[in-house]
């Protein structure tokens, strides 16, 4: 907002100057434990990635180049944890090694702390079960209902797996239709199909 | 309610430009981390219809007054050059413009960085440099022609749009 016109252009931060105090804010505001929800993001074989992380753990991974975006994510987090959020990597350094190690195929099984108090209820039952599903297998909508206690909640399972909170991490990619078919996904179903080709090649 | 992050992404520019006009450009960096990390402290209690930007301005002038202090305080020497991050190209235009801004009676620069660079309207400009809402209004009116005198007739154009406003 510089109404004087190219007066004051000299005062105009590099886009390098901006990066630096903000990466410095982040430590500052991390070591004064004012970060509530750590975020960063990054690319990836399925498209750019949004990781949070509360200090419990992992809270939330994202698919942020559908519905909308950054922004519909970072306020997402605000209303229901914190507004609180603040970029701040190296919160996330793990779960980043981690994905980038298993889109190598190098990774079967993730062990990071994750934080699941966006999944509640059935919800959370359903994330439960997804857990179990092993890396290079799936399991049908149908089968998880029955797993999480309600087999007949079978739609109730797939909307269960869109709202999925940290996909990847919670593997609801590994559920498919009865017919075989993969069916939808947060990350859109073509990056279903990556996934799932990833795993049947590296499992 | 935004997310912190969104805040600094949509705002950390405008407070960097502010506390580089009133500051220079380099004690702008230690009062702009400043008002952040203070900001992210209140930034719950905020209310949802604040002016956020005239918020963080109204911060970045406390800590401004902070930062200077210190500076007083310790008049040692600094040993990193003002101006070493800035593109050699940038280096005579921004090097004029900080001296211009430093030229100005403290008041002037206070009301053409937070109104100008910083979007606050002169009722709350007056509220921060004390005075009435007219008095900032001139005072900004003033900056402003006189960082064009001594900036030169060259940005004639560009000053007179920002001074209509």
């Amino acid at each position: 907002m510089n109404t004087a016109g190219t007066l004051f252009s000299s005062l105009d931060p590099t886009t390098g100057d901006l990066a630096g105090l903000r990466a410095r804010l982040g430590n500052s505001a991390a070591a004064d434990q004012l970060v509530d929800v750590a975020v960063t993001t990054t690319d990836s074989p399925v498209g750019t990635l949004l990781l949070a992380a509360t200090e419990l753990g992992l809270v939330r991974v994202a698919y942020v180049d559908l519905g909308n975006g950054v922004d519909g994510v970072l306020e997402d987090l605000s209303t229901r944890i914190s507004p609180r959020v603040l970029e701040h990597r190296s919160a996330l350094d793990p779960a980043l090694r981690q994905l980038d190690a298993y889109f190598e195929g190098s990774l079967h099984q993730f062990d990071v702390a994750v934080d699941l108090r966006l999944a509640q209820g059935f919800r959370r039952r359903v994330v439960d079960n997804l857990r179990r599903i092993p890396y290079g297998r799936t399991a049908t909508y149908a089968a998880v209902a029955a797993g999480a206690g309600s087999p007949r909640a079978v739609r109730a399972v797939g909307t269960a797996c869109a709202l999925n909170p940290l996909p990847l991490v919670v593997p609801c990619h590994r559920v498919v239709r009865s017919d075989g078919t993969p069916g939808q996904y947060a990350g859109g179903v073509e990056a279903k199909r990556l996934l799932l080709a990833l795993e049947r090649r590296s499992g | 309610m935004q997310s912190f992050e969104q805040v600094v992404a949509a705002h950390g520019a405008a407070v960097l430009r502010v506390c580089r006009a009133v500051l220079g450009p380099v004690d702008a960096d230690d009062a702009w981390s400043e008002t952040f990390l203070s900001a992210l402290r209140a930034y719950p209690e905020l209310p949802q219809d604040a002016n956020v930007e005239a918020w963080l301005v109204t911060i970045a002038h406390r800590k401004a007054i902070d930062v200077r202090r210190r500076a007083a305080r310790s008049p040692t020497p600094r040993a990193d050059g003002p101006l070493a991050s800035t593109p050699m190209s940038d280096v005579e235009d921004s090097l004029t413009l900080y001296q211009a801004l430093q030229e100005l009676p403290e008041r002037q620069r206070l009301c053409v960085a937070y109104h100008h660079l910083g979007g606050v309207p002169f009722r709350e400009v007056a509220a921060l440099v004390g005075g009435t809402e007219a008095a900032a209004r001139r005072a900004s009116a003033d900056g402003i022609r006189a960082l064009r005198a001594r900036l030169g007739a060259n940005r004639h154009s560009a000053l007179t749009q920002g001074a209509s406003r």
